[in-house]
């Protein structure tokens, strides 16, 4: 059997649903013949593959690189699904979106900032003007929320994808 | 919808006289389910233990139809009718979960949660709040309409409590306790659609309200994180509203 080519990518947001992941635990074990890891912040490689059967998206799309990246990740993967609050409706990351961009900037890098401030000039993706959840900016194929989602959900969600279905209604909540 | 209400009890008193009143019986589902005059579609699927999802209805309050999250098929109806507000009577059937109704009400939920902010893994009420509940009993995982992120404000003036409006539905419950219940009127809905608000005393501030007692009937009535109690962090705000039937059930007797 084919193993099926999985990536995980953490765009905006706090990696708590990657550390989800990783608590599945020892069923991890269950997947390893099943699964292989071409891309995701646990492996080295550093350029999305250019065909993936699987992809688990966290975070949100906050700035012109994420942007770039969604669309290029969509465009080489068969499924993609959006993992966690962040990906699926903004959540924290999409907070800022109440006010513009540069209020948020002014109050992270000068009102609150501690020993240097002033805004970074280099080296930062730019951000959008508002931070969004995947499916307003690709298609996405699964949405599976929570903060992070739980590991048996996650593994619920593995379990009945490498068994060839994609889970109709996951019945779990925000937050 | 208008034709199904029958004024029989004062629903705010609820001065029902059990031996005067008629019963019947009245089809949810298929299912014959025996019923009083008075009582609403809601409260006969309620204690038959059918689900209707419901946010502005809580018993012991004047229903309103607000929400419409309870929308239910009648026969001989051609639009949906809210169960909260609609009275039973003899021969009256009733579908609860069509799919035309499950439609609509999750349209109408996705509308709630794109409306204001809702931030439920920092919310006080995530875990304890009626709004994510009933999306995770319908099984909602995503918004399909885009998120409109209004600016709203946090009113701490009060020396208890205080107002999220990022996490208020408009559901009135709060409004309504004050009035109906409390009597001080304190709370009431200003402007319009979108731009509505819960606010003291027409539009002070909690804080310098001249007619709020503190009780704190309108934070434990409110279905989501909009009321709280100060202090609470994430996640800890759990609401008692027992005291409703409690002081219902004392009315009743006149006491
Ligand atoms: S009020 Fe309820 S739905 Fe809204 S953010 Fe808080 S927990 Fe979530
Ligand atoms: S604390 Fe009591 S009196 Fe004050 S606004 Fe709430 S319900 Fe009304
Ligand atoms: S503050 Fe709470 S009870 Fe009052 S209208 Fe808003 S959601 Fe309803
Ligand atoms: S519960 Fe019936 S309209 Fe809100």
């Amino acid at each position: 059997m084919r193993k099926i080519r999985l990536a995980t990518v953490w765009l905006d947001g706090c990696s708590g649903c990657h550390m989800s992941l990783l608590d599945v635990d020892e069923r991890i074990i269950e997947f390893a013949n099943r699964i292989e890891v071409l891309y995701s912040p646990l492996v080295d490689r550093k350029e999305f593959p250019d065909s993936v059967d699987l992809t688990l998206v966290e975070g949100a799309i906050a700035s012109d690189e994420d942007l770039h990246r969604i669309h290029l990740i969509r465009e080489r993967s068969k499924v993609l699904v959006a993992l966690g609050d962040c990906a699926v409706t903004g959540n924290i990351s999409g907070m800022r979106n109440s006010y513009p961009v540069n209020a948020v900037l002014q109050r992270a890098y000068a009102e609150n900032a501690g020993t240097r401030n002033g805004l970074p000039q280099r080296g930062l993706p730019v951000l959008l003007q508002r931070c969004r959840p995947l499916h307003e900016v690709v298609p996405v194929d699964l949405h599976v929320p929570g903060c992070p989602p739980r590991a048996d959900l996650i593994y619920a969600v593995l379990k009945a994808i490498l068994e060839g279905h994609l889970p109709q209604n996951i019945h779990t909540r925000f937050g | 919808m208008g034709g199904h209400r029958l004024p029989a009890c004062d629903p705010q008193t609820k001065k029902l006289d059990n031996n005067m009143s008629k019963e019947f019986t009245i089809r949810i589902n298929g299912r014959d389910i025996p019923a009083q005059e008075g009582e609403t579609v809601l409260d006969v699927a309620r204690r038959s233990d059918i689900y209707i999802p419901a946010l502005c209805h809580l018993k012991g309050l004047s229903p309103v139809g607000a929400c419409r999250l309870c929308l239910v098929e009648v026969k001989g109806v051609s639009r949906l009718v809210p169960s909260c507000t609609t009275y039973v009577h003899e021969g009256l059937d009733v579908i609860t979960d069509s799919e035309g109704i499950q439609k609509c009400r999750m349209v109408i939920l996705q509308l709630l949660f794109s409306e204001r902010n809702h931030t439920c893994s920092v919310c006080v009420s995530n875990g304890h709040c009626e709004l994510q509940a009933i999306a995770e009993n319908l099984g909602m995982n995503y918004v399909r309409y885009p998120y409109r992120f209004p600016a709203l404000k946090v009113d701490a003036s009060h020396e208890k409590y205080a107002i999220d409006h990022n996490r208020c539905v408009l559901c009135t419950r709060c409004v309504r306790v004050c009035k109906e219940v409390e009597g001080a009127h304190t709370l009431e809905i200003i402007g319009r659609g979108v731009h509505s608000l819960v606010l003291a005393d027409l539009d002070g501030l909690w804080g310098e309200s001249q007619t709020c007692t503190g009780c704190g009937k309108c934070v434990q009535v409110c279905p989501t994180g909009a009321l709280f109690e100060k202090g609470k962090a994430v996640g800890q705000m759990k609401k008692r509203n027992e005291f409703l039937p409690y002081l219902m059930s004392m009315r009743s007797l006149n006491r």
